[in-house]
């Protein structure tokens, strides 16, 4: 089958266009503002450290940036209460961080020290924080799907009224088990949001080459589960959709689905030189569409920061990351009775 | 000082690299994120982004240059303020070595905590797990397996049966009867038939907390959610440094039933029994299940609990205690004798008890152990028999490759050598998919037969 040919003829089929995309904002006030701000800068500069210190071969292994997805992660959390879950894949550090754990214990991980939050034996894929209700950093591609549906599951158990974060990729939409997750999720009506991050490309094939239906939002559909496109590089709208979705499933009514249309800058992991897509697609996303920079034009334009302040918060972050850095350098590695350590509770 | 721009590493296993192109020139503003150059390895040209924002001081690497090591300097970066003059307080070396280097010779890791000292006091009497004169009844598997999970759930509001079937069907080999009625549909659900969907939902129920009973219809089904198993649950606790564990249980019958052919016969023992995090249980008597079921559900780490459908009708002597548990990672002497030790578990134990009765006519006492818990595996039980009667044989259905026997051989070799006065033998099952056809599936399964054989082969009495 001729890829190009079909693909053309699909697209025009299938038309996402872009006017689905729910752009309905929460209005900010300042300190909204900055702490968007603030909280974004803080995953941008922590992965180009991160980047940087895999270039230098402090950081083995597998390391998945999250640059550029900002918004998605700050988005929701903003409108996250107390005691809601978060789980995701392996492109995990951006929501550690929004779920505010230490930058030092993470970077810790990622160089694998005896500091970091799984005293190194995780790594950038897998780390947990019971005290953040961060439940991982998974390595398996939609396996956080049916285990996200169970913290949901948790939660309607007990009888509270916390809902789960459940977050995977456009590619990991195509997993089995995220619709027997769905199912099940609708089938006992469990609080459970389940956030797709499109940023097109599954590694290195894109959405249109990955899936028949590209409008993932309408994942769902066939289970009864709402479900709608949301700007994922405007934090204000993710939060608007993040609250829409949230009230749904605390009032009992179950599952949603968010797909958010966002964009990664870099490869899919640090040895990916991103040949599929061209230089001017990734520079297009940067130049007219940076979360980051989107909240900066707004603070100086409505007159709420000056150059200074912001500068002030940018070098507030910058020395932030550099100590996590320093830290993650020169943390200890794990003492090697480590290595047979948590593999059992007590019998 | 200006800011040293270093070759970066770019993948995993990446040493050293070519510099081909530099998109920025000397005197460039640069601006963090910026692509300041192309570097080629053997397997992609990449694209280097400065994390740092200045003016590109100077070049060190010239543009072509091949084979750059990975953190030789390669550019220098002037921060804000610094003019040209600061270059030159910059020495030429290469950079500083970053701090990961290989740890001096690995200190020597033993290849699995050894034991310590072999065993070498073989006649210690042990308590007997039931002590005498204890109240007992008679109860099937099936009636011993559901008392224990409903006595826990009625303990712990946290305990909750999911799976197929388990609630209005009253389970499909009806072990889960009467539960729905006394528990209610919060905490005995059916699920749809899902298993990837529901094991990897219960994994995440234990993950926060609650502990979860899985009923797999047969453990054929559970290949479809073994990643859960595996990697949810059995790796999380180390993948977390200690702070998520994982009390879930995951149960069904396991092995060959009757007639029910390749897809539908097969014994997962050995296979999970391979996974550090995960504890295999695989009981035989009813009060076993019992016990041991109890224990598995009150554990914090992920158990696979593995039943035999024969044995569901079996009845055997339960006590008639209150909270009768039995301790996880503890075999059983089933029947005590000194010429030869069997050791078995599961249906194998039949088989084995079958086998140790028509020897003892002949005059050959054989000591059965049944293993109950595959993995931790009670070596020392194995080894203080073994130690005694100098000749073991190892009884299972499944296949003979990476066994239990397999593992059970090597730890007799490794810490009884000298005490034994014959190899090891096994009987498993034979190393084939399980046939339909009732004579082939017999042949396929171990049997008394072939465990006589195999005791007077290592007896020398054949």
């Amino acid at each position: 089958m001729a890829a190009s040919a079909s693909g053309t003829a699909k697209k025009a089929a299938k038309g996402t266009s872009r006017a689905q995309v729910n752009r309905t904002i929460v209005e900010f006030d300042k300190d909204q503002e900055l702490h968007a701000y603030r909280e974004m800068l803080l995953i941008r500069r922590f992965e180009e450290k991160a980047g940087q210190l895999y270039g230098m071969g402090m950081i083995g292994g597998f390391c998945h940036l999250y640059i550029g997805q900002e918004a998605v992660v700050v988005g929701m959390q903003m409108a996250a209460k107390e005691g809601d879950q978060v789980v995701t894949s392996y492109r995990d550090h951006g929501h550690m961080l929004a779920c505010d754990m230490d930058p030092k214990g993470v970077m810790a991980e990622l160089t694998g020290r005896k500091d970091g939050y799984s005293k190194g034996k995780g790594g950038s894929m897998h780390m947990f924080s019971r005290e953040k209700n961060f439940f991982g950093g998974h390595g398996i591609v939609g396996a956080q799907v049916s285990i996200g549906t169970g913290l949901a599951f948790a939660n309607k158990y007990r009888g509270n009224d916390n809902v789960s974060f459940i977050y995977m990729g456009d590619g990991a939409s195509n997993q089995g088990q995220v619709y027997e997750s769905f199912n099940m999720a609708k089938l006992w009506n469990l609080p459970a949001i389940y956030v797709i991050e499109n940023n097109k490309y599954g590694m290195g094939t894109s959405v249109e080459r990955s899936s028949s239906n590209t409008d993932l939002s309408q994942r769902g559909i066939s289970f009864g589960i709402p479900g709608e496109q949301v700007d994922g590089m405007d934090v204000r709208a993710v939060m608007a959709a993040a609250e829409r979705a949230i009230e749904w499933a605390r009032e009992g009514k179950g599952p949603y689905i968010l797909e958010m249309i966002t964009y990664r800058y870099r490869g899919h992991s640090m040895s990916d030189p991103a040949k599929y897509r061209s230089k001017e697609e990734v520079q297009k996303m940067r130049n007219e569409h940076d979360p980051i920079e989107q909240v900066r034009q707004r603070l100086i334009d409505g007159g709420l920061a000056s150059e200074d302040e912001l500068k002030a918060i940018d070098k507030d972050i910058r020395a932030i990351v550099s100590d996590s850095a320093d830290f993650a350098q020169t943390n200890p590695e794990p003492d090697e009775s480590e290595l047979w350590t948590d593999i059992y509770m007590p019998l | 000082m200006p800011i040293k721009v270093l070759m970066p590493a770019l993948s995993p296993t990446m040493e050293e690299g070519n510099l081909a192109k530099w998109v920025k020139k000397e005197g460039d503003k640069i601006e963090i994120g910026d692509v300041i150059a192309e570097i080629e390895t053997d397997k992609a040209t990449m694209e280097v982004e400065s994390v740092d924002e200045g003016t590109l001081g100077k070049i060190v690497v010239a543009e072509g240059a091949q084979g750059v090591k990975v953190n030789e300097l390669i550019a220098l970066i002037l921060e804000e303020g610094e003019d040209a003059s600061a270059l030159d307080s910059v020495s030429s070396d290469a950079a500083p070595a970053p701090a990961a280097e290989a740890p001096a010779a690995p200190a020597s890791v033993p290849a699995e905590p050894k034991s310590a000292a072999p065993v070498t006091v073989p006649d210690v009497e042990d308590e007997p797990e039931i002590p005498a004169g204890t109240p007992m009844k008679t109860q099937t598997v099936r009636e011993a397996l559901r008392d224990g999970m409903a006595e826990e759930m009625r303990r712990d509001d946290d305990v909750f049966l999911i799976g197929e079937e388990v609630a209005q069907y009253q389970g499909a080999y009806k072990i889960s009867q009467g539960m729905l009625e006394e528990f209610g549909e919060r905490r005995v659900i059916d699920t749809p038939i899902t298993e990837h969907g529901f094991t990897g939902l219960a994994a995440g129920a234990a993950m926060a907390g609650l502990r979860p009973i899985v009923e797999f219809m047969t453990f054929n089904f559970a290949m479809q959610a073994i990643d859960h198993i595996i990697n949810s649950s059995a790796k999380t606790l180390y993948m977390s440094g200690g702070q998520i564990h994982n009390p879930i249980v995951f149960r069904g019958p396991n092995g060959a039933a009757a007639r029910v052919a390749a897809q539908h016969s097969q014994d997962y023992t050995a296979w999970y029994s391979q996974i550090p995090g995960l504890i295999v249980v695989h009981p035989y008597t009813a009060s076993d299940y019992k016990g041991l079921i109890k224990s598995a559900i009150r554990t914090n780490n992920p158990v696979v609990f593995l039943e035999n459908e024969i044995l569901y009708g079996h009845s055997f002597d339960v006590p008639d205690v209150e909270d009768f548990t039995v301790p996880l990672g503890k075999a059983r002497i089933a029947r005590k004798g000194s010429d030869v030790t069997i050791v078995s578990f599961g249906m194998g134990m039949q088989h084995s008890l079958h086998a140790a009765e028509e020897l003892a006519k002949e005059g050959i006492e054989a000591e059965v152990i049944d293993l109950r818990t595959i993995r931790p595996l009670d070596t020392e039980t194995i080894i203080r028999s073994v130690i005694k009667t100098g000749r073991c044989v190892v009884v299972e259905e499944g296949w003979p490759q990476a066994s239990t026997a397999s593992e059970v051989a090597f730890r007799v070799m490794d810490q009884a050598f000298d005490y034994l006065d014959a190899p090891v033998a096994r009987v498993c099952g034979k190393d084939v998919p399980m046939p339909y056809a009732s004579n082939l599936e017999k042949l396929a399964l171990p049997n008394v037969a072939e465990v006589i054989a195999a005791v007077k082969a290592v007896t020398y009495t054949a």
